[in-house]
């Protein structure tokens, strides 16, 4: 019987004697600022050093200010975090980029931009959104710090196999409706806990047609689904997509690599543990209207009803209403919106900032709406940059920032604040999640950007 | 980590679904690079509230939470976990839990008793009703019971998780012990380079 993909980077990275608790091997660990200093501080206490400094990258995101780089980080307990992790890097040998550092950016940005992201790897970070480097065939997951930590001392996890769940997506997407809006109606079907203990694969014709930046708005996500890791596999678009990154060979040792890379998909004749179908044709531009990434809407549509969920759901319902500060049966663009965030780990790379970039073309901002859009990287920056893009949206009235995590989480000073609604290209719509008491709406760029010209949810067609 | 073979003590009924690692501990309290003293954010967005069940003066000091399901879904932050503990629980029951938020609390000896939906609640109904009962989570033999009420479930750990609470072993000081093996695997392994990363 043929291997699914998880399981041919299960077997390549596996380490198990006779009844022994298998531990995976890791190729790549990456480091940000928030899960690692304790971790560190493990290491220090017991005497231990960093197995393998140079399978570990680390950079500094979830707290960086997105102000211009000469204004120092105001924040003490922020700055002292970026220190630590600058000293942690130090003592311990591994590489950092830190704020302001050409290759620095989104732990999830800079992986695959620099090409250290790479086919049939095991990838891990302490952070849930790992699962975006999926998108191009490695088995990418979060681990908590004391796995951080464990990983910095051995190399290894200690893992048990995952179940396989195949989520194929038949057709095509129509125009207009993008891979955020696709991966919302994975979400919205699988629930917040449907991946719960399992490595999903998305397969179909749908997934093949996206381009490697939009599999990775797909993968990332795929933590909302409670599924730890998202893969695709390897194709022609993953080896165009890596060739020339500044982490792989070049020339021929590239192409000779590139043809070993193209066992990384699953066999024929695999075997998933489960699978779930969906139609790319039935899939319209979405908008999340609740307090978790399953609460999704149309952006046609209205706000749902507590009377239609299933009956273990309907107080939950209520709950996110009231919060929300929203009434079920309004139509979405009626509801008007204070902030839009175009950023992320989701949707902050050169094609989410490009599709953002050509809604707001010619248009301006809502006078009661603040747009911020926060590149992913350095590199994403500069690419904009280099493309104009930074004009177009500096002409229609949104804010132009440094790179970092940003209003995703609200851990630097780009927050919500209570009561402000905001639509926002990320990925979480927790309670509090960008701001205490703030009310985020997850949408794709293309609409964040025809929301924040318009004041309330639009889609691109809707602006004059 | 400590070993633990039996917790003991009052429980207190959350009854909300979908709490995230952001509701149990919001993100302002993820830039200590401590790791003590997360009791305080625990649940902080909630804590204003007076009518909140923490804190309600017949469920403090409880030691057990009893959630909805799909507890701890969301971020990778341990300090959830650590939140949690540093507030003074030792075993959180529901119906189902986010994975990174299990295997987090199986690093740090947070026991995980998960049970069906019907069980949470007839757990949430006794507590509700008398918050003064004994809860006792059975490690070794994997039951949940309420002795006064002549209520017992049993519940499932993975070997292995269930070893390690047992024993209070720390997984890092297991795996070290097995340097040879790791030696072995790298020396027939070829790992991917990145040489032409230039640090610029």
């Amino acid at each position: 019987m043929g291997r699914t993909l998880y399981e041919k980077i299960w077997d390549d990275h596996v380490i198990a004697g006779e009844g022994e608790t298998p531990l995976l091997y890791v190729d790549l660990h990456l480091v940000h600022e928030v899960t690692s200093p304790q971790a560190f501080d493990g290491l220090r206490l017991n005497g231990r050093r960093v197995r393998r400094p140079e399978r570990t990258l680390a950079t500094a995101d979830h707290n960086v200010p997105t102000d211009p780089l000469s204004v120092p980080v105001s924040d003490p307990v922020s700055r002292r975090q970026l220190e630590a992790l600058e000293e942690n890097c130090g003592e311990f040998g591994v590489t950092l980029f830190p704020r302001g550092h050409a290759n620095q950016g989104i732990v999830h940005v800079i992986g695959p931009e620099l090409g250290v992201s790479q086919p049939g790897t095991v990838i891990v970070c302490g952070d849930s959104h790992t699962s975006t480097h999926g998108a191009l065939g490695a088995l990418a997951f979060g681990i908590g710090t004391s796995e951080v930590e464990h990983v910095l001392a051995t190399q290894t996890l200690v893992s048990q196999r995952a179940k396989t769940m195949a989520v194929t997506v038949t057709g095509r997407l129509r125009p207009g409706v993008s891979a955020k809006d696709l991966v919302l109606a994975i979400v919205a079907r699988l629930g917040t806990g449907g991946g719960a203990g399992y490595v999903i694969e998305y397969r179909g014709e749908a997934i093949r047609a996206l381009s490697v930046e939009g599999r990775m708005t797909v993968c990332n996500m795929s933590i909302e689904a409670g599924a730890r890791a998202g893969l695709v596999g390897v194709d022609d678009a993953t080896i165009d997509y890596l060739r020339g990154r500044p982490g792989v060979a070049s020339g021929d040792a590239f192409e000779a690599q590139a043809s070993a890379w193209r066992r990384f998909t699953s066999d024929d004749d695999a075997v998933f543990d489960a699978e779930v179908v969906l139609d790319a044709t039935a899939i319209v531009p979405n908008v999340t209207w609740g307090t978790n990434p399953s609460q999704v809407v149309a952006l046609d549509g209205v706000i749902p009803s507590s009377i239609d969920a299933e009956a273990d759901m309907r107080e939950a319902h209520e709950r996110a209403l009231a919060y929300m500060g929203l009434e079920a049966g309004t139509p979405v663009r009626d509801i008007a919106v204070d902030v839009v965030f175009i950023g992320s780990c989701t949707n902050s790379r050169i094609e989410d900032l490009r599709a953002a970039a050509e809604v707001a073309a010619g248009h301006h901002v809502s006078p009661h709406v603040r747009a911020l859009v926060v590149p992913g990287s350095h590199r994403v920056k500069a690419q904009a940059e280099a493309e104009g893009l930074d004009r177009v949206f500096l002409a229609a009235g949104f804010e132009w920032r440094e790179p970092g995590c940003s209003m995703c989480l609200g851990m630097n000073p780009d927050q919500l604040t209570p009561g402000q609604r905001s639509a926002s290209t990320s990925n979480r719509n927790f309670e509090g999640r960008q701001g205490r008491g703030g009310r985020t709406h997850l949408v794709s760029p293309a609409v964040a950007a025809a929301t924040a010209v318009a004041g309330r949810f639009a889609a691109p067609g809707d602006l004059s | 980590m400590k070993s633990v073979r039996v917790v003991e003590g009052r429980a207190v009924p959350l009854e909300r679904a979908d709490v995230d690692t952001d509701q149990i501990i919001p993100s302002e309290w993820l830039k200590r690079v401590e790791r003590t003293g997360f009791g305080r954010g625990l649940f902080s967005e909630w804590r204003d509230d007076p009518g909140f069940v923490l804190n309600q003066a017949e469920y403090a000091g409880a030691t057990i939470l009893v959630a909805g399901p799909r507890f701890g879904t969301g971020s990778s932050r341990e300090h959830a976990v650590w939140a949690l503990m540093d507030h003074g629980f030792a075993a959180i029951v529901a119906p189902s839990f986010g994975d990174i938020f299990r295997n987090n609390s199986s690093k740090q000896g947070l026991v995980i008793v998960q049970l069906p939906s019907e069980d949470v609640e007839a757990l949430t109904a006794l507590v509700k009703n008398s918050p003064t009962l004994l809860v006792v989570i059975d490690v070794v033999n994997l039951e949940i019971e309420v002795p006064q009420a002549n209520w017992r479930r049993p519940f499932v750990l993975d070997p292995s998780t269930q070893e390690r609470l047992l024993n209070g072993w720390d997984d890092i000081g297991l795996t070290l012990r097995r340097d040879e093996e790791i030696a072995a695997f790298e020396s027939h392994y070829a790992p991917p380079s990145w040489t032409g990363l230039v640090d610029a």
